[in-house]
């Protein structure tokens, strides 16, 4: 294999026309409500094998449904290929890089898929007696010792099906602890470079956001930190490193302020992915953390969800913790311990969901980490560096590095944030028009206009699973697409030309919002 | 070089020399020294492929799974039988393993399910918008209430009727307390909620009333007398529903209802030891700017081709921050797509004759198991597909007897309704045939006269 870095030369260069519509884009979007044909079905039942009453000598009619809900009326191969067909519509990440910032979108086992799908866990009843349920809850078990030593904090609940779901448990364990100690505090702090679920979360948990600057080097301002920390406030939540992918070299001496004057510390786990095995968030001094299983840990997805956003928690936040609570207990007897759930939690917030949690989600996180080790581990995250790094540096050589600079001169981590001001000012395209360019190379785009406090932001992380070479071949599409802005902007600001559709009006769905089928009866 | 990573000793060196590193460690140079781990992770050795599968298996092997007994369990979620296209539709790469559609030009496969799965969440609830879902049924309906209090314009008291899911009830109260809201229960009576105690609680203040039907011992509510109160006093009036009901059932949407919800589980879900399924949430048009989570609009690109977005994004936490209607990211995007596959497979008329064939069969077991001695019903509102019963004996020991035999006889209620003790809530879904149903009635009739015969020993002997 040569040595170059792989340039994108005009025999590779996607078509900047789209004169000539793709197979894909000839083909009208079609529902499967509009596939419907009177009287085609795919399914066929068993008979009853009782007596055939009529419904309303069962159920008294005013209960009962006058017309049937009119669903899709479709064979089986008609199903199967209208899925098909528009599943080709989706870029994934088995096809190719999708570098999302912030969205840690790492290889997907297909190990995990398999052990998900055995009988024994994919067949299991949530309300099966824990007796006969003790595999599923030694796994759970064992995933919460393996999230404890990764995040250096002594206790985890699975519970929380997503991150910000973890985040709202953060706070409601915080409420829990401050009222405990007859307190009610009212702000939380966070950073301005912070996700939008931590902001959104603070106001459904009954709190006020207070917002903290950052800093010229990306990190906390810390005097506009220190002019902030006061007894009112409740919680600081944090992601370290940061949505800028750098981490806060003053991490301890803000968690101390925090914690000195009573507040609790909660770190937003979603970027773990760049510190496992080097750093942990209980060590920094924090007592929350969540832990999104979809990011760092490998499940996939799936197109919006499903996740699950553990939470690892200090001692003094444990009483509090969601039940139920997976619980060991030796037997004794030389029959190996006993798991069971504990419903029995005094000071408890509750429960936040149904039944113990994602636990499809928790068998393939725990099929990742079992598979890793702690070795793997650690190298996941090596890797991840890595492959932000030295993309950075790939692209800081050719014309990312005029056009689209980073918008911080610190060394980042698993993932960095690009500043599309230039391109704008020299180039008069906008980070949008590049990131839609990239789709006709093949490529999804990096996270586009976050963080906001960046100009034109374009964050990108690789992950782990990139190869050297696909990483080459990015940052060549980068600076093959500034050298088409270079010749013609509007080659950029017409993109994209190849996909099934092209610019989407997302202001006239918003406008005018038709969010169902119309009705067919 | 690990399992998932491909950089060789070569590619890290000729890597870090681009980066001008001079290892792997120098990259962690941010991290304070004392921050720094130092140690490796106390965690097992990675495992080979065939060792991790074999140890998951043997995790799997100590799990009595609806495969292997049979399983009359329900209580929120049911053993319907799931079609293979479910599994190999939502395992192509494709759907699974994109994010969240926020590229719309290479995401309209996933943005166009949405909008299906949207269109027949709607025809089901009777209820003009749908969202794309959200993470379960008893999120939902905490959700709900954060809707209701914003849309009441911040009144306070939530009232819950006791049919509601336990879990729900327990979810809504931890939730209200960042709510700063009061959650009032209102009790049952003859198994469905009692319509008085319900309409003495509502008030001027109340933001939202939460009713369930079924409810959770298997009754069939009124949902449109229940909802009077409601409307009286201006509160939203929330319906969670099962939607393998609604295929016999009058859709809350008909019945005065402005918001339905509920567990997707039944429809074509796996069972997964609870989770991850999903919750979906359809409100009346008044309410789609305050929905929680994400909805699939449609729209036209510039060459005027049809095309589908996240529409109404400015309700969101990405770009709503503190002011967003909810706090949720990820949802349960995959689980909603294999919904709308299960129902495009049942369709219009093999979703009816499904709800029918339910309630013939419960219809059946519920006879059958409620003529043993010792049991009864324990209530006698119509059912669809799930029944409560009163048990005269240990239940514990009950179930303890028919596990042995290999069937999971059903949820006990105590724990969750002291008042019921001795309740037991059965589940009849088209995977328990008649002989099925016939093997459990014997069996819990052996059972029944064997714990009863202990107990009057013990009773003897005492
Ligand atoms: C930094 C950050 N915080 C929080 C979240 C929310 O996580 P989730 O989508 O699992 O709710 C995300 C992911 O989108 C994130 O990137």
């Amino acid at each position: 294999m040569s040595d170059e870095p792989t340039s994108v030369t005009e025999s590779v260069r996607p078509p900047a026309t789209a004169e000539i519509p793709t197979p894909q884009q000839r083909e009208r979007a079609t529902t499967i409500f509009e596939r419907s044909v009177e009287d085609r079905r795919a399914a066929t039942l068993p008979p009853a094998g009782v007596a055939e009453a009529e419904l309303s000598e069962l159920i008294p009619k005013r209960f009962l449904r006058a017309r049937p809900a009119e669903l899709p009326e479709v064979s089986e191969p008609e199903i199967v290929r209208h899925y098909n067909r528009i599943s080709r519509r989706n870029f994934d990440l088995d096809t190719g890089p999708y570098p999302l910032g912030s969205c840690t979108m790492k290889h997907n086992p297909r190990l995990n898929e398999r052990v998900a799908a055995l009988p024994g866990h994919a067949r299991l009843h949530p309300a099966q007696d824990p007796k006969r349920a003790q595999g599923a809850l030694e796994l759970m078990w064992l995933l919460e010792r393996q999230l404890e030593e990764i995040c250096g904090l002594p206790h985890v609940s699975l519970q929380p099906s997503a991150g910000s779901h973890g985040e709202l448990a953060g706070l409601l364990l915080t409420r829990a602890f401050h009222a405990e100690r007859g307190e009610q505090r009212s702000k939380v702090l966070i950073p301005d470079t912070a996700h939008g679920t931590n902001p959104a979360t603070v106001t459904m948990a009954g709190f006020e956001v207070v917002k903290l600057a950052t800093d010229e080097r990306g990190g906390v301002e810390m005097d506009d930190l220190r002019s902030k920390v006061d007894p009112e406030v409740a919680c600081l939540m944090i992601t370290n490193p940061n949505t800028l992918g750098l981490f806060d070299p003053n991490i301890a001496e803000i968690t101390g302020l925090v914690r000195e004057a009573g507040g609790t510390l909660y770190y937003d786990g979603a970027n773990l992915n760049a510190i496992m095995g080097h750093s942990r968030p209980g060590d920094m001094g924090f007592d929350i953390v969540h832990v999104n299983l979809h990011k760092s840990f490998s499940q996939p997805h799936g197109g919006g969800g499903p996740g699950a956003g553990p939470i690892a928690v200090s001692e003094r936040i444990e009483p509090f913790l969601p039940v139920p609570r997976v619980v060991r207990a030796e037997t004794g007897n030389g029959a190996g311990p006993r798991y069971d759930f504990d419903y029995e939690k005094p000071l408890s917030i509750g429960r936040l969901r149904g039944f113990a949690g994602n636990f499809g989600v928790f068998v393939r996180s725990y099929a990742y980490i079992a598979s890793l080790g702690g070795p793997g581990i650690k190298d996941a995250s090596e890797t991840a560096v890595l492959n932000a790094r030295y993309l950075l540096a790939k692209l800081s050589e050719g014309r990312a590095g005029k056009y689209l600079p980073a918008a911080f001169d610190e060394p980042a981590m698993h993932e960095f944030v690009l500043s599309g001001g230039p391109a704008k000012k020299q180039l008069g395209v906008r980070t949008l028009d590049i990131a839609k360019r990239l789709l006709d190379y093949g490529f999804h785009p990096p996270t586009v206009y976050f963080p906001l406090l960046v100009d034109e932001a374009l964050m990108v992380e690789p992950t782990e699973t990139e190869t050297r070479e696909s990483l080459d071949a990015l940052a060549g599409a980068i600076d093959a697409i500034l050298e088409e802005a270079e010749a013609d902007p509007e080659t950029l600001r017409r993109a994209p030309y190849t996909t099934p559709v092209r610019r989407l009006d997302e202001a006239a769905a918003s406008r005018k919002p038709t969010v169902r089928q119309p009705s067919s009866s | 070089m690990s399992r998932y990573t491909s950089a060789t000793d070569s590619d890290r060196a000729r890597m870090l020399e681009a980066i001008g590193a001079a290892s792997i460690d120098e990259l962690f140079e941010q991290i304070p020294e004392e921050l720094r781990l130092g140690r490796d992770l106390e965690l097992p050795a990675g495992l080979s492929e065939t060792e991790a599968f074999d140890h998951l298996s043997a995790l799997a092997a100590r799990n009595a799974d609806a495969d292997s007994e049979l399983c009359f369990l329900g209580a929120g979620m049911y053993d319907h039988y799931s079609p293979a296209i479910v599994d190999a539709i939502t395992q192509r790469s494709e759907f699974l393993t994109p994010y969240t559609p926020y590229q719309p030009e290479v995401s309209q496969g996933g943005l166009q399910a949405m909008f299906e799965f949207q269109t027949a969440i709607s025809e089901l609830t009777g209820l003009p918008v749908s969202n794309a879902s959200l993470y379960e049924g008893p999120s939902s309906v905490a959700s709900a209430a954060y809707l209701a209090i914003g849309a009441t314009k911040g009144r306070k008291k939530l009232v819950v009727s006791r049919g509601v899911h336990p879990h729900a009830r327990e979810t809504l109260r931890a939730y209200a307390e960042g709510f700063c809201a009061e959650v009032v229960e209102v009790g049952l009576v003859d198994g469905i909620t009692d319509s008085d105690e319900l309409e003495a609680a509502v008030d001027e203040k109340t933001a939202a009333v939460f009713v369930q039907s079924p409810n959770f011992l298997g009754a069939i509510e009124d949902l449109e007398a229940l909802a009077a109160p409601a409307k009286e006093h201006g509160a939203l009036a929330v319906a969670s529903v099962d939607p393998i009901p609604l295929s016999v059932l009058r859709p809350p949407g008909e019945l005065g209802y402005d918001i339905a919800l509920g567990e997707g589980q039944p429809l074509g879900g796996r069972l997964d030891f609870g989770g991850p399924s999903f919750g979906f949430f359809a409100a009346a048009e008044a309410h789609l700017r305050r929905m929680p989570g994400r909805i699939a609009g449609e729209t036209r690109d510039v060459d005027g081709r049809r095309g589908f977005v996240l529409a109404l994004q400015t309700r969101e936490q990405h770009i709503r921050r503190e002011k967003a209607t909810h706090n949720i990211c990820t949802a349960q995007a995959l689980n909603a797509l294999g919904g709308i596959v299960y129902l495009s497979w049942l369709g219009k008329r093999g979703f009816v004759e499904l709800g029918e064939l339910l309630v013939r069969r419960t219809a059946y077991a519920r006879e059958r198991l409620a003529a043993i001695d010792g049991v009864e019903l324990l209530h006698e509102a119509p059912v669809v597909r799930e029944f409560a019963l009163r048990v005269d004996a240990r239940i514990a020991d009950v179930l303890d007897r028919l596990a042995d035999q290999g069937i999971a006889a059903g949820y006990p209620l105590g724990r969750e309704y002291p008042e019921h003790e001795d309740g037991l809530l059965v589940a009849i879904t088209e995977r328990r045939s008649r002989a099925d149903i016939d093997r459990l009635a014997d069996a819990l009739e052996s059972a029944m006269e064997t714990v009863q015969r202990a107990g009057e020993l013990q009773g003897a002997s005492r």
